[in-house]
C-alpha cells in the first residue's frame, strides 16, 4: 500500500513538471489555448468518471451541468456585475442543487432507464437555455462575460489562464484520488460491481449515488465557469446532447475507473478534431468508429485495455522464460 | 375550436411518424433487450434514400419506397453483425455507447453522401386538402396515418399468426426457454433488428414530405420515438403506437397553444414524468422492473 501511495506522488510530480514545463516553454498561444481546453475537458471527464467509471451510473446529461455552470457565472457576473469568484460559488451551488433535485428521482433508475432519464434532463436544460432568451441570450449566445481578476492578476487567455486551469485540474485530481482511496471510494466500487450486494453489506447506495452525482455536477460547473471566462462568449450549442456524448466518450476512451484515464481521454478527444482538421468532413465517421471499436474490443477503455495487453504480454514472456 | 382541430390533425400526422419509430424501437427491445440509440439515424437514411430514389432518379413510388426500406434493413443487419454481435459480454453501458457511436458514424456518412443541405420532397399524391369543421386535412396525413396503421397491424398479425412471429414473441418472453424448445433465438434477434431498422426507414419515408430532410434530422426523431415507446410501455407494440400518437398530439397542441420554442421540451418532460411515476408505461398492466 505504501509503495502504491509513493507511486501516486511520483506520478503527480511528473504531471506537475510536465504541465509547468509546457506552460513556461510554450509561447505559441494556439498551443496554450488547446492545452487549456484539455484542462477544462479533463475536469468534466474527472467528474463523469467518478459517476460512470467508478460507480457504474450512466449519465448522458453532463453537458447540462457544464452549461449551468457557464451560464450562471455569465449571467451573474456579466449581467449583474457580481464578482466572478462569488459567481463561481453560485454556479457550483446551483449545479449541486439542481443535481440534488434531479438526482433524487432519476438515480433510482438504472441501466437504459437511467440513461434515458439523464438524457431527457439534459435536453430540457438545453432547451431552457435556448428559449429563455431574455436572460441567457437565447440561440445567438451570451456576450459580455468579464475577464477573471485576482488582485493585480488578470487571467487572460495565455499562460495565466493555462496555469489557473491546470492548477484546478491538479486539485480536482488529488481530491478524486483521496476520495477513491477512502471508505467512500470502496463503497462506490461496490455499487459498480453489484448494487444489491452493496446494499446487503450496509451501503446506503441511493444516498451515495446522489452524493457522487452532485460531486460530478460540481466539477462540471467549475469546468463551465472556467470555459465561460476563457472564451468570453457562450452559446447553447456548446452544451447540447452531442457534448454530453463527447464527455462520455472521453471517459470511455480514456478508461473508465481511472483518474489518469480522464486526462488521457480529454487530451485525445480535444486533440483529435484539431489533428483531423484537414479531414473535417470525416471527423464524425472517425469519431463514431473509434467509439465503437474501443467499446467492442476494450470495454474497459484505452488505459485499462493497453495495461491488460501489456500485462498478458509480460506474463507470456515470463512463462516462456 | 377550428384551430384546435387543425392542431389535432397535424399532431396525429407527426404522431403517426413517432408511432412507427417507437414501434421499431419497442420491437427490438422486446426481442433483444437492446435500446438502439442509432435508431433515429435509420429514419434519416430512409428519408434521404427516398428523396434520392423518388425525386432525383424518378423511380416509381412503390419501388422507391421498397428501396428506402431495404436500405434501412440492410444497414441495420450490417450494424448488428459488425458492431453488436462482435461485442463480448456487453453491459448495457457498453451497448449504449456502441449504438451512440454507430449513430454518429451513420450521421457522418450521410453528411458526406448527401451533403449538409436539406432536401424537400413533394407529397405522395396531389389531391386537394379536405375541409373538416373548418380545418384542412391534407391527403398526406391520411396517407401517413393509414400506412402507419397498416404497418403496425401487419407486425401485429406477424407476431400473432405466423410461426416465426410466435417464435419471436417466445424469445421476448424468455430467451433461454425459447432456445430450449428449439427456437434459434439468435436468428430471431437478427430478424428483429432488420424489422426494427426497416420500421425506422419507413418512418423516414413518411416524414420526408412533411419536413425538410437532412443528415442531422435523425437524432431528435430517434429520441422522440424513444419517448413515445416509454410512454406506451417499452416492449408493447400498440402501447408504443398509442404513445407516439399521444406525443404527436400533445406536441402539436403545446406548440400551437403555448409556445413553439418549447415544443421539443414536451417530449422530454413527458419522458421524465413517465420514468418517475410509471416506468412501465401508461398502458402497462403491472409495474415493470426498472432494471
Amino acid at each position: 500500500m505504501t509503495e502504491k501511495k509513493k507511486n501516486i506522488w511520483i506520478e503527480y510530480l511528473g504531471f506537475i513538471c510536465a504541465v509547468s514545463v509546457f506552460g513556461l516553454a510554450t509561447e505559441n498561444t494556439y498551443y496554450l489555448q488547446i492545452m487549456t481546453f484539455i484542462g477544462i475537458n479533463t475536469l468534466l471527464g474527472l467528474g463523469l468518471n467518478m459517476l460512470m467509471g467508478y460507480t457504474g451510473q450512466v449519465s448522458l446529461c453532463h453537458a447540462a451541468f457544464y452549461g449551468i455552470g457557464a451560464y450562471t457565472t455569465a449571467i451573474l457576473s456579466g449581467t449583474y456585475g457580481l464578482n466572478p469568484w462569488l459567481a463561481l460559488f453560485c454556479a457550483v451551488a446551483a449545479a449541486v442543487l439542481i443535481a440534488f433535485i434531479v438526482g433524487l428521482p432519476t438515480l433510482r433508475l438504472s441501466g437504459y432507464y437511467l440513461a434515458m432519464g439523464t438524457l431527457g434532463f439534459g435536453m430540457i436544460v438545453n432547451i431552457v437555455i435556448r428559449e429563455w432568451a431574455d436572460v441567457t441570450g437565447g440561440a445567438s449566445g451570451f456576450v459580455g462575460i468579464p475577464v477573471l481578476e485576482a488582485g493585480s492578476l488578470v487571467f487572460m487567455a495565455g499562460p495565466g489562464y493555462y496555469f489557473l486551469v491546470w492548477g484546478i485540474v491538479l486539485a480536482a485530481m488529488i481530491i478524486c484520488h483521496r476520495l477513491l482511496a477512502s471508505r467512500t471510494g470502496r463503497a462506490l466500487r461496490a455499487i459498480h460491481d453489484g448494487e444489491k450486494a452493496a446494499v446487503a453489506i450496509g451501503i446506503n447506495t441511493h444516498v451515495l449515488k446522489l452524493q457522487i452525482f452532485m460531486f460530478s455536477a460540481a466539477l462540471g460547473a467549475v469546468a463551465g465557469f472556467l470555459y465561460a471566462h476563457f472564451v468570453l462568449f457562450i452559446s447553447p450549442e456548446s452544451f447540447g446532447f452531442m457534448f454530453s456524448i463527447k464527455i462520455v466518450t472521453m471517459v470511455v476512451i480514456g478508461g473508465m475507473a481511472s483518474v489518469w484515464g480522464a486526462l488521457l481521454g480529454a487530451a485525445v478527444l480535444t486533440l483529435l478534431p484539431e489533428v483531423l482538421h484537414g479531414f473535417a468532413e470525416y471527423e464524425m465517421i472517425v469519431f463514431g468508429t473509434v467509439l465503437m471499436v474501443v467499446m467492442i474490443f476494450m470495454p474497459q477503455g484505452l488505459t485499462r485495455g493497453i495495461m491488460d495487453i501489456l500485462r498478458t504480454a509480460g506474463r507470456g514472456r515470463r512463462a516462456k522464460a | 375550436m377550428q384551430e384546435i382541430i387543425q392542431y389535432l390533425f397535424s399532431g396525429i400526422t407527426t404522431g403517426a411518424v413517432y408511432a412507427v419509430i417507437a414501434v421499431g424501437l419497442s420491437m427490438l427491445y422486446s426481442s433483444t433487450e437492446l435500446i438502439n440509440f442509432a435508431h433515429g439515424e435509420f429514419v434519416m437514411i430512409g428519408a434521404l434514400v427516398m428523396v434520392t430514389l423518388w425525386v432525383r432518379l424518378g423511380i416509381p413510388l412503390p419501388l422507391a419506397l421498397g428501396g428506402a426500406v431495404a436500405a434501412g434493413c440492410v444497414l441495420g443487419l450490417l450494424f448488428e453483425r459488425l458492431a453488436i454481435r462482435t461485442a463480448k459480454n456487453p453491459e448495457p453501458i457498453t451497448l449504449i455507447i456502441i449504438t451512440v457511436g454507430a449513430g454518429i458514424f451513420l450521421k457522418g456518412a450521410a453528411m458526406i453522401a448527401w451533403g449538409k443541405d436539406p432536401f424537400s420532397m413533394p407529397s405522395f399524391s396531389s389531391h386537394e386538402s379536405i375541409e373538416i369543421l373548418g380545418a384542412a386535412l391534407l391527403p398526406q396525413s391520411i396517407w401517413i396515418v393509414s400506412a402507419a396503421l397498416v404497418l403496425a397491424g401487419g407486425i401485429h398479425l406477424f407476431l400473432k399468426q405466423t410461426l416465426t412471429g410466435k417464435a419471436m414473441v417466445a424469445c421476448a418472453v424468455n430467451k433461454k426457454a425459447a432456445w430450449l424448445s428449439g427456437i434459434p433465438s439468435e436468428k430471431m434477434g437478427i430478424l428483429a433488428f432488420g424489422i426494427s431498422t426497416g420500421c425506422g426507414a419507413v418512418a423516414g419515408v413518411f416524414i420526408a414530405p412533411i419536413t425538410m430532410s437532412s443528415y442531422d434530422m435523425g437524432t431528435i426523431l430517434g429520441l422522440k420515438g424513444f419517448c413515445a415507446a416509454m410512454i406506451g410501455g417499452l416492449g408493447s407494440l400498440w402501447g408504443a403506437f398509442a404513445g407516439g400518437l399521444l406525443l404527436g398530439i400533445l406536441e402539436s397542441l403545446g406548440a400551437g397553444l403555448i409556445s413553439s420554442g418549447l415544443k421539443d421540451a414536451i417530449a422530454f418532460v413527458l419522458l421524465l414524468l413517465i420514468l418517475y411515476i410509471r416506468p412501465g408505461g401508461l398502458f402497462a398492466a403491472k409495474e415493470a422492473k426498472r432494471f
